[in-house]
């Protein structure tokens, strides 16, 4: 049975186009389409209903740290209260389970999973964790996205204080007789905010949002926007056949962990050290051809060096974008590179990820 | 535009003459979002009825463009090859594909006209 989220109704009231994703009937599109959408988050605020997706409470006392650091390859020890960090679940071959971040709440932590990973991810840090913590995936929480430039100034309005929170770092705030708990987090490339809301209040909220200026963004745009920003989607760019570092993202691995013990470590050690076979690349095709995922990858010599995971058009940098895993010695900027679209190969270049340049809010000081 | 005829695979076709113009209908544009990209018959090459003509791919997909009808390729509208938003803004007008010298009239007489196709539209559409 498909699931709805508790924005359905409000999505439909909309114009939405709904699809199946994850298991969720989700809007792809409102009626102004995907590059309209894009070009509203990127230039004023776009709303996002990621509801779908997992929201894991784990409680428990001083041992979970440690317990958790058994699991995760980042410094937990050092996250500070409210601080976010993005991470994975990895299986003993460091491939990756699902992309999560992190969040260190009073009494425990909050872990954000994928809509289609959750319930295995739930089985599966139960059983690591050996069923001596109260872990609860809710279901009587929503997840909405404000993302944008001006998604500061919106929400500000109504939920006084939110602009002092710094990029990865949330705290708990009241939206009318609601508790919520906001972060400066997105996957958009924008500065923004992830909002947990009981299931009642998220309609008020939206609606509050659009009566400021926001828009409500579908998961097409939603797309388009996090392959601009080069991030990876679950179960296109990453999944159990990659690893953290063959998907470029080594800098999530805390550097004091990489000679710990965690689930996948010794490939994460000996990849880091010995360098990869592959390794995830932006590309950018030549014409505005779109190099969908699996689209073969092939070097001047026509032999295949690898596939595509992403590609779209990008409405913001105007161009082609894609990202795939290529040989490793063919990831190097500027290479000429060919894409097998219908019969024909496309020429194609190595460039640098991401495409579209982040305008995360750091703070008045580093961080 | 009732000497205009339609395909069962939502492109429109309007004969003047021997020439033929033949461009995707506006409920495609409709089913296929914002598209991004068009891929054109070169000029000179021949085309077999219900054959593959182009290409268009929106954000979403990829969706092949058949021609109504055979014949020539004489003309092809580089317009929407350099700016593909053409299509969703105009695709019954500015935005046409191609042209054909057609070889036989006669195809085009299982096409439909617009009150059939704008059922059939209704019928098969999202």
């Amino acid at each position: 049975m498909v699931k709805k989220t508790s924005l359905y109704n409000l999505h439909q009231r909309n114009g939405a186009k709904l699809v199946e994703f994850a298991g969720y009937e989700m809007p792809i599109q409102y009626k102004e389409g995907i590059i309209q959408e894009h070009k509203f988050t990127r230039s004023k605020c776009g709303i996002f209903d990621v509801s779908h997706m997992g929201q894991l409470f784990i409680y428990g006392g001083a041992d979970l740290t440690e317990d958790l650091e058994t699991i995760f390859p980042i410094d937990l020890k050092k996250l500070n209260l409210n601080q976010s960090k993005y991470s994975f679940l990895m299986n003993e071959n460091a491939g990756i389970y699902d992309d999560l971040i992190i969040t260190k709440i009073n009494g425990g932590y909050l872990i954000i999973l994928n809509a289609a990973c959750k319930e295995n991810d739930l089985k599966i840090l139960k059983q690591k964790l050996n069923n001596k913590y109260d872990l609860k995936l809710s279901e009587k929480l929503s997840l909405i996205a404000i993302q944008g430039p001006e998604a500061n100034t919106i929400l500000e309005k109504n939920i006084r204080g939110i602009n002092n929170l710094k990029f990865m770092n949330g705290g708990s705030f009241k939206f009318q007789d609601s508790e919520i708990y906001v972060t400066r987090s997105g996957y958009t490339g924008e500065d923004g905010f992830e909002i947990s809301i009981q299931n009642d209040f998220a309609e008020s909220l939206v609606e509050t949002m659009i009566s400021n200026g926001a828009k409500l963004i579908g998961l097409g745009a939603r797309d388009t926007l996090r392959i601009e920003a080069g991030l990876c989607l679950y179960g296109n760019d990453i999944d159990t056949n990659t690893t953290p570092i063959e998907a470029n993202l080594k800098w999530a691995i805390s550097k004091n962990r990489i000679e710990t013990d965690f689930p996948g470590s010794k490939i994460i050690k000996d990849q880091i050290q010995s360098g990869v076979e592959k390794i995830r690349i932006g590309i950018k095709p030549e014409n505005r051809i779109i190099a969908r995922g699996n689209t073969k990858i092939f070097n001047n010599e026509d032999k295949e060096i690898g596939r595509i995971t992403s590609g779209t058009f990008g409405p913001s940098v105007d161009h082609s974008i894609a990202m795939g895993y290529v040989d490793n010695k063919y990831a190097v900027l500027n290479t000429k590179i060919f894409l097998e679209i219908r019969g024909k190969k496309v020429p194609a270049n190595v460039c640098n990820l991401p495409f579209y340049k982040k305008n995360y809010f750091k703070g008045e000081i580093n961080v | 535009m009732s000497d205009v005829k339609y395909s069962k695979e939502h492109e429109w076709i309007k004969l003047d003459g021997d020439i033929a113009t033949i461009g995707i209908t506006k409920h495609a544009t409709e089913m296929l979002g914002d598209i991004v990209f068009a891929e054109l018959p070169a000029k000179g090459s021949n085309v077999e009825k219900d054959g593959t003509a182009g290409v268009v791919e929106s954000t979403k997909a990829a969706s092949d463009v058949y021609t109504p009808v055979s014949g020539e390729v004489v003309d092809s509208n580089q317009s929407i090859v350099d700016d593909p938003s053409k299509i969703n803004a105009d695709p019954e007008g500015e935005a046409w594909f191609f042209k054909l010298k057609i070889k036989d009239v006669k195809e085009l007489d299982s096409l439909m006209n617009k009150e059939d196709y704008d059922k059939f539209a209704k019928e098969s559409g999202q």
